[in-house]
């Protein structure tokens, strides 16, 4: 593993990425050097549904996302060749991806930071001292059965597509398609600080979602 | 003790978790977070809740391609391979 033979403490925070994901996508890379065009389809297959996915926050549609992600496959076959391996190749394609999705540029409010600094939990749930007045209803033994049960995966989607465009790409790289916080700062471009607040902000509006579905609040 | 910062309140608290679970906090700032939830169950609640969102959110996978996707990347890459030779 090429990371694992440099002492951590010595490298920056960012080059710290070693996943199963990783290992697999280089030995495809490999193979997708040498002209096999099964190794193509695979990595295809592990990183196209995420693309699209991550896409559709930055275009107008998911037919749109469609041809951003195909596009960057194209990419991905001209580029390949070029592509250093000094990222993973996971933050290779997804820095591509949001390059491509970026310049198709149909979302003009892009440029807003962070979004509105709306609290995590609503002021009116605390009492003056800041102390909880409507403390946080359980839900959280019920949601596992729920999510099987009764589509509570929908409830998440819908919650996510509420959220501003940079909070959902922030939460879906990190929690839905698991890339570590400093790969999203690469991939998306935007300060570790950035990142904190965007997936903080997210992160709660889906809480809050999920006490609302599950919990009565 | 007079020379420590006032304990942090619930309200705090909530603004503070993301950077709590991304380790994000100074040595002192998570000391403070840790004696709160230490006494106060209904943030302990709370963060688990945040954990179980993470969770949560995490199940959510995308369907693998389907075989007509497979079949037009293939095509794809043949393409591609054309153009080269």
């Amino acid at each position: 593993m090429r990371l694992g033979l440099s002492p951590a403490t010595a490298l920056p925070l960012r080059k710290l990425r070693a996943t199963p994901v990783v290992d697999e996508d280089e030995l495809l890379v490999a193979r997708l050097r040498a002209g096999d065009e099964q190794a193509f389809v695979e990595l295809v297959a592990r990183h196209h549904t995420a693309m699209v996915r991550i896409a559709c926050s930055f275009v107008s549609s998911t037919a749109v996302a469609e041809e951003v992600a195909q596009d960057t496959w194209l990419g991905v076959l001209r580029g390949i060749d070029g592509f250093a391996g000094r990222s993973s190749f996971r933050t290779w394609l997804l820095r591509i991806l949001v390059n491509r999705a970026r310049s198709t540029g149909v979302r003009e409010h892009r440029s807003v930071a962070v979004g509105d600094a709306v609290p995590a939990v609503d002021r009116s749930r605390f009492d003056a001292s800041g102390a909880w007045a409507s403390p946080p209803q359980h839900w959280v033994e019920d949601s596992e059965a729920r999510l099987l049960a009764e589509g509570l995966a929908d409830q998440i989607q819908a919650a996510l597509g509420e959220l501003p465009a940079r909070q959902r790409e922030v939460v879906v790289l990190r929690d839905v398609d698991g890339l570590s916080g400093p790969e999203v700062c690469d991939v998306l471009e935007i300060s570790e600080a950035n990142q904190r607040v965007l997936l903080h902000r997210g992160r709660s509006h889906l809480r809050q979602a999920l006490e609302s579905e599950l919990g009565g609040l | 003790m007079f020379w420590q910062r006032k304990e942090l309140v619930c309200q705090e608290m909530v603004e503070l978790i993301t950077d709590y679970l991304e380790g994000a906090l100074s040595r002192s700032q998570r000391r403070r977070f840790e004696a709160h939830l230490a006494a106060c169950e209904h943030c302990t609640e709370y963060l688990h809740q945040m954990r179980a969102t993470i969770r949560l959110t995490g199940s959510l996978r995308a369907e693998d391609l389907t075989p007509a996707m497979r079949e037009e990347f293939t095509e794809l890459y043949q393409r591609w391979r054309a153009e080269q030779d």
